[in-house]
């Protein structure tokens, strides 16, 4: 019988906060300048220079701390973590080793099957290193190239390094973890998140298990994962692989491997790279961070409220779907947008339809934002009221929207130039029905012999008649009413 | 008597009334410096233009009568790990043969603000490690005392300088006594700071969390000058503490009756060397008779004090040097792969005290010995501490001999490494505390050479170690004797 694995996975994000300048030194922190123009002897490593810690980022730190509900340390310090590579100018990096600023927190996921609380182990303060760029010799490896050049803009610029714990069983909830987090992240306001500027980072611990075991099975550690997308696939790979080997009666090796855009695998790294013995110990060019309790529930109440209690708002006080609401809320921006306009329709569940069906679609195809919408809120809910009144179709309404992404004209005013306005008005109804009933008595003979499907092609009949403008609900009842006597 | 024989205070007094200028005084100065260099060899970089731009600035601001200091115009000298900008600065390593500071020090700003004159930048152990500054990789400065002797270190050339007239003051550097070992190994007056009272900001750190950089002066009244020009908070050092900065050199004139000092019996062991027992003996019986009342106390938790030290000195060493590796600045020896830049240029660039030190502080910090040494250091430094925080309930000073011995002589203790560390055996536990301690001269050896008693004082009060120094030094001869400059 063949044994049914049970993947573990465990993420390290790294985030990257957006304040003005770096966690020790006054250097900006912009990203895409030419290189070495954000330096300063600080973030050289000149010998005799000293940090000094940015209060902002602490102050980012501890927002994400409250924000993934973290315990939020009273003392911590920071720790030197000792190693060498050439994007490292001290060959120290200054880190929280034993006493992190924020642990013990959680995030939640939303999966098909409902919602999954993922533990947080750890979000501690740390500063990012150099970039290299590898010139000459293979694949972008410092090893074999010609030479390396160095770029130390990004040397120093705050982190906030976010461990969970073991707790993800799948690539799809590895992903929700992500999407998850980002969002947070995005909603505090502390980082830009933007994977293709490095601002968010991900590393995956990944391994497997016969299902029903407790003992973890040997890790591996995935790196190079530059998209959610590629985390995902990497992560579904690296399971595939695990369990292949052990099938064979293989053992999975402990090591760090990269994943390969190219070739859609992951890959080994060199065991040298990764032979490290840290030697943390106390940075004592700096002091500990001591946070009064006052500071600390300052921070808690400057937060915004967080995508999983919008996401529970939105789904009572508006009628929506955990889905719908899930979809509402991933970014504060468009929650905002949906919040604005719901005050202006009796249909909230109507506008969140058009949000997330045409209106998305056509940013989508478009490579449109929110802000370079044509139209606003209250025209939007203006179309959602006029399909709600039956002034207009379904089918009608979707041109009338196209006109209005397009050009930004007002649903009611396309409806009045197109002379759309759906025919309600009964008595015009009925001698449209009646006219129809009259020309087709064959049909109406099928139906009161029992065929009740053709009432379709009178309604279709009726609203041929109409060009389109009458009511269908309503034709549809007057038709009954008429045949049924 | 000449003119560079004064003190401090005395050529700042003729500055003031203009009796000299600066540019006369810098070059009398300049060439008295360069006339007994070739003995003294304190200096790795000697800057006399650079120098004399100084005093004709200093001349204006004289003769102007605007922004006059005790500074103005006075010739001193830097410790060449103090990053100074656009002068080399080498931390006696060939590592930064070539190494040009783009910034001034934080105490260096400070005196450069005040007008004072730098003449060079002196000799030392490569990067502080050493205690006879025979480790630097340029030079071996000579005992002006005896120049057959060592000058003590690391802040050997600073020291030296003092002593031998080449400048009125100097800056220096201690982190386990570097500035109050070769204070009284030169016969001058040392003084290392509480920890956190004066900016480490562009001091080449050797250990972090012990490095102090404090002055060296002729008598206790200059030094007392120097402390008020350095000391106080600086933005750019974290550890700096924001406490407001007394006028030490008014604070050291304050009489001493009543004050309460500590005699600590574990500094003066059995086999302690005589003369230097005798002498601090001496000392203590004379502050006794200015009205000071002496106390016995305890520090038992010393005799840890120095394997404590060269656990924790090594093991911030080991990563505040990793920074030397060829890539940004300093020496670059290439090789194949990075790897082996990285091997190359830290074998050439440091010489074998500093990777002795490098390699010792790597191992105390590795996975699996972490606690039996970093850790365990960190706890008997916890005791020490505890030791002085109970003795300062009963005393106001403590005490002791700086050095176990008067200046040794040139490869005496090179070939013996334990033999150097304990020269450190007085000195370390106050950089382990973080404590203050001074070094006032206190009687010459039968064979001539200085001998100095250390004043250990509680954290921040530099000023009762100033004026017990300064009541001794009163009633005192020894620092007005001056070396021969000869050989014995």
């Amino acid at each position: 019988m063949a044994i049914e694995y049970e993947p573990v996975i465990g993420l390290e994000v790294h985030c990257e906060l957006k304040t003005a300048t770096k966690l020790f030194c006054g250097c900006r922190t912009t990203f895409g300048n030419e290189a070495n123009t954000q330096v300063c002897p600080l973030c050289l490593g000149l010998p005799g220079t000293l940090p000094v810690m940015n209060a902002k980022a602490v102050e980012f730190a501890v927002k994400i701390g409250h924000a993934l509900n973290c315990i939020i340390s009273k003392y911590s310090k920071m720790d030197r973590k000792n190693y060498y590579y050439p994007d490292l100018p001290k060959a120290y990096q200054i880190s929280q080793y034993d006493k992190p600023l924020n642990y013990d927190g959680h995030l939640e996921i939303t999966l098909k099957e409902g919602t999954k609380r993922i533990g947080i182990t750890r979000a501690h303060l740390e500063e990012d290193a150099g970039k290299l760029v590898h010139a000459g010799g293979k694949a972008g490896r410092l090893d074999s190239s010609d030479y390396s050049l160095a770029d130390y803009n990004r040397g120093g610029i705050p982190l906030v390094e976010i461990v969970s714990e073991p707790d993800l069983r799948s690539a799809e909830e590895a992903y929700a973890y992500l999407t998850e987090l980002k969002s947070i992240l995005l909603y505090i306001d502390v980082s830009d998140c933007n994977m293709e500027e490095g601002s968010l980072r991900c590393d995956a611990n990944v391994s497997v298990r016969p299902k029903g075991q407790s003992q973890f099975g040997t890790k591996a550690e995935i790196k190079n994962m530059n998209s959610f997308r590629f985390a995902k696939q990497a992560i579904e790979y690296e399971i595939k692989r695990q369990i292949a080997l052990l099938e064979k009666g293989e053992r999975v090796i402990q090591e760090s491997r990269l994943w390969d855009v190219t070739e859609n695998k992951t890959k080994p790294m060199r065991s040298k790279e990764e032979a490290h013995d840290y030697r943390y110990f106390p940075e004592p060019d700096l002091v500990p961070i001591v946070l009064s309790a006052d500071y600390v529930q300052k921070i808690k109440n400057s937060l915004p409220e967080l995508p999983a209690a919008k996401r529970a708002r939105f789904a009572s006080k508006y009628g929506l779907t955990p889905y719908d609401a899930g979809v509402l809320t991933d970014e504060q921006e468009l929650a905002h947008w949906f919040e604005e306009g719901a005050k202006h329709t009796k249909s909230p569940k109507g506008l969140a339809n058009w949000m997330m069906g045409d209106m998305a679609a056509k940013m989508k195809e478009q490579k449109k934002e929110l802000k370079d919408l044509k139209f606003d809120q209250k025209k939007l809910c203006e179309l959602v009221d006029l399909v709600e009144a039956g002034t207009i179709n379904s089918k009608q309404a979707k041109e009338v929207f196209a006109e209005m992404f397009d050009a930004g004209i007002s649903p009611a005013e396309v409806v009045k130039s197109r002379g759309m306005a759906q025919v309600s008005d009964p008595k015009a109804i009925e001698s449209a029905v009646d006219k129809v009933l009259a020309e087709n008595p064959s049909v109406v003979a099928d139906y009161k012999g029992g065929k009740q499907g053709v009432i379709g092609f009178l309604v279709g009949k009726v609203m041929q008649a109409s060009q389109g403008k009458a009511n269908p609900k309503l034709v549809n009842e007057v038709l009954k009413k008429k045949l049924d006597v | 008597m000449e003119l560079y024989q004064k003190t401090l205070h005395e050529i700042s007094t003729d500055l003031k009334t203009k009796k000299v200028s600066s540019v006369e005084l810098t070059k009398t100065v300049m060439d008295h410096l360069e006339k007994v260099e070739p003995q003294v060899q304190a200096f790795i970089t000697i800057t006399r233009e650079a120098a004399l731009k100084q005093a004709a600035e200093a001349d204006k601001r004289l003769s102007a009568g605007q922004d006059v200091t005790p500074l103005t115009g006075v010739p001193v000298a830097i410790k060449d790990l103090l990053c100074t900008k656009g002068v080399r600065t080498t931390c006696a390593s060939k590592m930064l043969e070539t190494f040009l500071p783009p910034y001034n020090a934080t105490v260096v700003e400070k005196l450069y603000s005040m007008g004072a004159v730098s003449v060079g930048k002196t000799n030392m152990d490569e990067y502080a490690m050493g205690s006879s500054t025979e480790t630097s990789y340029y030079k071996k400065t000579k005992n002006p005392w005896n120049l057959a002797c060592v000058p003590g270190g690391s802040s050997g050339g600073s020291a030296a300088s003092v002593s031998a007239d080449q400048a009125f003051a100097s800056l220096g550097s201690d982190t386990g006594g570097s500035i109050r070992q070769p204070a009284a190994l030169c016969g001058i007056v040392g003084l290392k700071p509480t920890y956190g009272r004066v900016s480490r900001y562009g001091l080449i750190a050797f250990a972090s969390s012990l490095d102090q950089i404090g002055p060296f002066g002729k008598d206790v009244e200059d030094c007392a000058i120097m402390m008020s020009a350095i000391a106080g908070h600086d933005p750019k050092d974290s550890t700096s503490a924001d406490l407001p900065v007394p006028d030490y050199a008014v604070e050291a004139k304050k009489p001493v009756k009543g004050l309460k000092i500590g005699i600590p019996k574990e500094f003066f062991p059995d086999g302690l060397n005589k003369e230097v027992a005798d002498a601090v003996k001496q000392a203590i019986e004379e502050l006794k008779k200015q009205g000071a009342e002496i106390h016995e106390v305890s520090l038992p938790a010393s005799p840890f004090a120095l394997a404590a030290y060269y656990v924790l000195a090594p093991s911030e060493a080991s990563s505040n040097l990793a920074r030397y590796d060829g890539v940004r600045y300093g020496l670059r020896v290439p090789g194949e792969n990075i790897m082996e830049m990285y091997s190359k240029t830290r074998a050439a660039g440091f010489g074998s005290e500093v990777k002795r030190r490098i390699m010792l502080g790597t191992y105390a910090l590795s996975s699996g010995y972490y606690d039996a040494y970093y850790l365990k250091a960190l706890k008997v430094r916890r005791l020490i501490k505890q030791d002085y925080d109970k003795a300062f309930e009963k005393v106001d000073v403590i005490a002791t001999p700086t050095a176990p011995n008067p200046a040794f002589r040139f490869g005496e203790k090179t070939g013996d490494p334990l033999s150097m560390y304990l020269e450190d055996v007085f000195t370390v536990s106050i950089n382990i505390t973080g404590l203050p301690g001074l070094s006032v001269p206190c009687g010459l050896s039968k064979t001539g050479l200085p001998i100095g008693l250390q004043l250990i004082g509680k954290a921040f009060d530099e000023s009762t170690l100033l004026r017990t120094a300064y009541a001794y030094e009163q009633a005192t001869e020894w620092h007005k004797q001056k070396p021969s400059l000869r050989e014995a």
